[in-house]
């Protein structure tokens, strides 16, 4: 009997996987539904002997088994998308049954938290900060830094309550690397919350999904229930969000955990100090804890360090989306360009058109021109050039975007999902939008500026140097003045469209 | 209209949780559509918080209303990189294709970024979008 392998995720059954799967099925295959390897180009993909066929239809299974399909890339494993790849968080991608417990030890799985649970809490502690690891959800901030403080937390004896929170509310456009995880390889997420438990001191996790993850949510909870004998006495609840993107702000997250509105809290106090329920809690994201069982390996601390580039050390899963030929997951150590990201492993355009602009780090990171794709793929590199990396996603615009249109996306989307505790960020995003509004399509003088009692405002309108001027301030007074990033780095975006795209706000 | 009783269920089974509020609210909203006044009065008075305080968070959260609207939902992602292969485009299609008859709303990231443009219709995600397919979902709704 033949065996087909084909990918269970949420893009691959989105892509039309089901009906595929069900197509080699009734033509007397074995199915088995695996992780997805990444490349989402070639979704429905179908694996038989390790070659790849995609992407495919119900229509294509005959062909495909009668060996005279034209859909055929080779054998996976050594396609050049992933031979170049250095996956050490998705190194089951494509490979194992997310929920087979017996896949998932026969790749090394639970080998870290085994030997962590043998070490000191200390020493695991001290492989993480070793390692170089920074949060993955944007900040980059030293896990081992943030996992210390709060394994000192809490008196001397570092006794009482504590939390890990896995925030897996990726509600950045243009990443997807947190949903194929839990989707794929949801185990490896619960090893490393489990070993942070083990590190800290904490006995129970929670993982805040948003609720646009649908498959991932359902993933996750039969994931839980599955290995719970395994990290027990650790254990782990699954929460859904409900549909605010500020919830994946670290302070917002809490709240909504709690049962509150998700707003942000002023820092300090810090969430490790005082966190969920008010007590000492690790926050991070789902890249950064299911990187944490690798590193826990014997050895895995050093080999992660030993990647990378300066201060950003190991591997980046990246997300390659929007209008580009050949999107989808390509993790990789730290230093790679754009310029090789989008062309020679991208594929330029997925529209066949030039490449106008490329965002990084979802719809708060800068977009970046041509003329700078050289920019090596680092948190300080991209921090000196006025953008971030954000969660890794990198997405892709023709020359058909206007730019001018995408700031005031950028603005609206911030005034849509502020969540109204600081004033910048909520009416500057307002003001932000009539801002460049007035720049794209010069409105006649405002009918109250006019007005004699009106002293201080400038005699026969506004001009159009006077407009951008007011934005640039305005930007300023958000980044510097707003309580978290969705309004201190909503300016990013728009300055960066500003200055590199004036031409599309005439 | 929201059922007392499958009311005080859901809120039995989530009540001795840590932060029960957001698990009582989804199940509430799937159960009947909506999170009325007299819901909100009901899980207030269970949870021992003040009726504002559930309202505010009813309020804040897009994914709850206090209103039913039962017709068909689709979820058109308007996220960048949907933007970026056209998303646009479709939106005013998916207006004219659903009429009064289905309610189209836009959702920021679906998380396929790679294959969009994408929509959710219920738990089921569908990528690659164009004209024709989406016009033909919404029809069969």
């Amino acid at each position: 009997m033949i065996r087909v392998r084909l990918a269970d995720d949420a893009l691959a059954i989105a892509c039309g996987a089901d009906a595929v799967a069900a197509a080699f099925a009734a033509a007397g295959c074995l199915v088995e539904r695996c992780s997805s390897w990444g490349l989402h180009w070639l979704e429905p993909l179908a694996e038989i002997d390790g070659h790849g066929f995609g992407p495919l239809t119900p229509a294509d299974v005959s062909a495909v088994l009668a060996g005279r399909s034209d859909r055929g890339i080779g054998p996976i494993a050594t396609h050049p998308f992933l031979a170049r790849q250095q996956r050490l968080t998705f190194a089951r991608a494509g490979r194992t049954r997310p929920l087979s417990l017996d896949d998932y030890a026969a790749t090394d799985g639970w080998a870290g938290l085994r030997r962590a649970r043998a070490l000191p809490p200390e020493q695991v502690i001290a492989e993480v900060a070793g390692s170089g690891l920074r949060g993955r959800g944007g900040a980059g901030f030293p896990a081992g830094v943030k996992w210390r403080t709060v394994a000192e937390a809490g008196g001397q004896s570092g006794t009482g309550r504590k939390y890990i929170v896995c925030n897996a509310d990726e509600g950045d456009s243009g990443t997807f690397a947190d949903r194929m995880l839990m989707e794929g390889d949801p185990f490896a997420l619960l090893e490393g919350m489990a070993i942070a438990g083990h590190a800290v001191g904490a006995g129970h996790g929670y993982v805040y999904v948003r609720s646009e993850y649908p498959h991932a949510i359902a993933r996750l909870r039969a994931a839980v229930a599955l290995a719970a004998p395994i990290i027990a006495p650790f254990g782990v609840e699954v929460r859904v969000g409900a549909g605010a993107y500020v919830c994946g702000e670290e302070t917002a997250l809490l709240n909504s955990l709690e049962g509150r509105r998700g707003e942000v809290r002023a820092k300090p106090p810090l969430p490790a100090l005082h966190g969920l329920f008010g007590r000492p809690t690790v926050v991070n994201n789902v890249l950064t804890l299911a990187a944490v069982p690798h590193i826990l390996r014997e050895g895995g601390a050093a080999a992660y360090h030993g990647l990378g580039t300066g201060r950003s050390r190991g591997t980046m899963p990246i997300q390659l989306a929007g209008n580009v030929r050949y999107g989808g997951l390509y993790e990789t150590a730290f230093g790679i360009t754009l310029n090789a990201l989008i062309h020679d492993i991208g594929g330029g355009t997925a529209s066949g058109r030039p490449v106008k602009a490329v965002q990084v780090g979802g719809p708060l990171g800068a977009y970046i021109h041509p003329d700078r794709f050289d920019l090596p793929f680092d948190y300080e590199a991209y921090a000196a050039a006025d953008a971030l990396i954000g969660h890794g996603g990198v997405v892709v615009f023709d020359d058909t975007a206007d730019m001018a249109r995408l700031a005031r996306v950028a603005m609206q989307f911030c005034a849509i999902e502020s969540c109204g505790k600081c004033t910048p960020c909520r009416i500057g995003s307002t003001r932000g939008v009539e801002l460049i509004d007035r720049l794209r399509a010069p409105a006649p003088a405002d009918a109250v500026a006019a007005l004699p009692q009106m002293r201080n405002a400038p005699k026969g309108g506004r001009r159009r140097a006077d407009d951008l001027a007011l934005l640039e301030e305005l930007c300023e007074t958000m980044r510097f003045g707003s309580l978290c990033a969705l309004g201190g780095f909503t300016p990013y975006p728009v300055l960066s469209a500003l200055r590199q795209w004036p031409e599309d706000f005439a | 209209m929201t059922d007392p009783d499958r009311l005080r269920a859901i809120i039995a089974a989530h009540r001795d949780a840590e932060g029960p509020l957001l698990p009582i609210l989804h199940d509430v909203q799937a159960a009947f559509g909506c999170i009325d006044a007299a819901a909100q009065a009901a899980i207030a008075a269970a949870l021992n918080l003040s009726r504002a305080e559930v309202h505010g968070v009813v309020s804040f959260y897009h994914d709850f209303s206090q209103t039913p609207d039962h017709r068909p939902l689709v979820q058109l992602c308007r996220a960048e990189a949907c933007q970026a292969r056209g998303a646009e485009a479709l939106a005013a299609v998916a207006q004219v294709a659903a009429g009064e008859r289905v309610r189209v709303a836009a959702v920021y990231c679906l998380g396929l970024c790679s294959v969009g443009p994408n929509a959710r219709i219920g738990d089921r995600l569908h990528a690659r979008l164009d004209e024709d397919g989406l016009t033909r979902l919404i029809a069969a709704l």
